[in-house]
């Protein structure tokens, strides 16, 4: 669905990614995990067509064939089924819950579809339906996680990018996060690639993972392989695996 | 009320509604990029000259001109920022800022080139100069033209900026560009709307502005321009109801100042202005109507 192909990133003077290659299979959950500053929202951007690529190919399987992302603007790129969910939420604070949703389905223009898209997100989290009226900015931590993924739904992606869903939640709000993440994959094949700081949470759902380290891709195998590896467990997962 | 005090009432409208048109324009361009465009006053001087060519030739009907300058104003609105602006979407703000005063005083030497420098005057149907009795006084039917029109255009702005698909990803642009872009909103397209919605506006300011004063010429934006500009701070910058309040409170004022001071004090009419402004920021910094940017969260 996904794959950079030795993909280098400069920012300033800098390279923040070194000859990443990684593969996000169709109707998989790939994880992408590492410390700070390891890269990994610059993979991200990189792959939503936000940054210039220096070097490599980043490409998207489109419904009609393959993408090269560097050549696609990103609006194109989200009409592809291409969707970003952002570190940090960065949801339109000022705006209300119905206009953030109504724009996850900005290039949309079929009213009754965008309708329909938005009732099944109220469904999905009811505590958003109650306040539909209210401004974003007045959510808590966790209902404004719960409407940036409802905003994501709202395009109706096909493959969705998340970065860390669990930032600054309750433990108890991450596990209901993280079961809706599962269940859009299992149920409407929804391919997932998944950045966390819980790096422990993030490889126990993934198919495939990927670790990043000072802007490489330094480990790579299933989920399960990850967290037996004792070089990641230690380096990454710390002692309590 | 007297019926001098009417008039300089009815004055104050009409030149607040003139600097209303212009300041939302401002704001709404801020709004979206936050981008100072000190050359916006000079769409209004291409509004007055776009008017006049159209008479001149004598052909068109007067029904049609106002039509015509408000797509006259959005063309050339649009075209400034495609040529002058688009390149520098991710430039330093000061580099941005330098180029709309480029943009100005080119727009402005450019008229002079092309028009001349010498005021010309402006021809107007004798129907909006009538005087109409309205029971307390009698007002030229064009001092009740501006402020009619100005309300209808700035509740149509509102509208479209509150309801419509566009509006909504101009507020979206304005509140973040990062996930408006994520959203698959193309600022480009947002933001040449933007600016031609803005020139629209100003363009038909210039047409009243000729048509309440009599006389244009090339550098006639400045001054209205600067003043409209002091309105978008009074109101609170970004805010639409904030520019058009703030272009009234300033219309008022400003003629207050000229109608109930000494004669010989009308001069000082311009930095009366500002002094105003300066007084109402210490009271308020973010305007009338502006809200504080730690709100943003």
């Amino acid at each position: 669905m996904l794959r950079l192909e030795r993909v280098s990133v400069t920012r300033g003077r800098t390279r923040v990614l070194q000859e990443v290659s990684l593969e996000v299979p169709e109707g998989e959950i790939s994880a992408l995990v590492g410390a700070n500053g390891a890269g990994k929202t610059t993979t991200l951007m990189t792959l939503s067509g936000l940054l210039p690529i220096s070097a490599g190919r980043a490409l998207l399987q489109g419904p009609a064939g393959e993408i090269d992302i560097a050549r696609t603007p990103a609006d194109r790129l989200v009409a592809a089924g291409l969707i970003h969910c952002p570190e940090g939420r960065q949801i339109f604070a000022k705006l209300t819950i119905e206009e953030n949703l109504r724009l996850g389905a900005y290039l949309n223009r079929d009213r009754g579809a965008v309708q329909r898209l938005q009732e099944s997100v109220y469904s999905l989290f009811p505590v958003l339906s109650d306040r539909r009226r209210g401004r974003a900015g007045s959510l808590s931590g966790g209902e404004q996680m719960m409407l940036a993924i409802g905003r994501a739904l709202m395009a109706e992606p096909r493959v969705l990018l998340l970065d860390e869903p669990s930032l600054g939640l309750a433990p108890i709000v991450t596990e209901q996060i993280f079961d809706t993440l599962v269940a859009l994959n299992r149920e409407r094949g929804v391919t997932l690639l998944l950045v966390e700081q819980n790096a422990m949470m993030a490889l126990e759902v993934a198919d495939r993972a990927y670790v990043m380290a000072e802007g490489r891709i330094v480990e790579s195998g299933s989920g399960q392989e990850l967290l037996e590896r004792q070089s990641v467990v230690t380096a990454y997962l710390g002692t309590g695996a | 009320m007297s019926s001098y005090v009417i008039q300089q009432l009815v004055n104050g409208l009409t030149l607040g509604s003139l600097y209303a048109l212009v300041a939302v324009g401002f704001s709404l361009i801020y709004g979206v990029i936050r981008l100072v465009n000190f050359a916006h006053g000079d769409l209004m001087m291409i509004g007055a000259f776009v008017t006049l060519g159209l008479v001149g030739t004598g052909y068109v009907p007067w029904v049609l001109i106002p039509l015509l300058v408000l797509l006259a104003g959005f063309l050339a609105g649009g075209t400034i920022e495609r040529l002058a602006f688009r390149s520098l979407r991710n430039a330093p703000m000061i580099t941005g800022f330098i180029v709309t005063l480029a943009v100005s005083v080119a727009l402005q030497n450019l008229g002079i080139l092309v028009l001349g420098g010498q005021p010309r005057n402006f021809l107007f149907p004798d129907i909006f100069r009538a005087r109409v009795e309205l029971g307390f006084a009698q007002v030229a039917v064009i001092d009740l033209v501006i402020p009619a029109v100005t309300l209808l255009l700035a509740i149509a702005l509102g509208l479209l900026v509150k309801q419509s698909r566009l509006g909504l990803a101009m507020r979206a642009l304005s509140e973040n560009l990062l996930a408006a872009q994520l959203m698959g909103i193309s600022a480009n397209r947002a933001v040449l709307a933007a600016f031609g919605l803005g020139g629209a506006l100003a363009a038909i300011a210039g047409l009243f502005w000729g048509g309440k004063y009599g006389q244009i010429d090339p550098l006639m934006g400045l001054v209205p321009g600067l003043k409209a500009f002091v309105a978008t701070i009074i109101g609170g910058v970004g805010s639409l109801a904030g520019a058009v309040v703030g272009g009234y409170i300033l219309g008022l004022a400003e003629v207050a100042f000229v109608g109930f001071t000494p004669p010989s004090w009308s001069g000082y009419r311009d930095g009366f202005v500002f002094v105003l402004m300066i007084l109402i920021l210490l009271v308020r910094p973010q305007g009338l109507f502006g809200r504080d940017e730690e709100e943003r969260a």
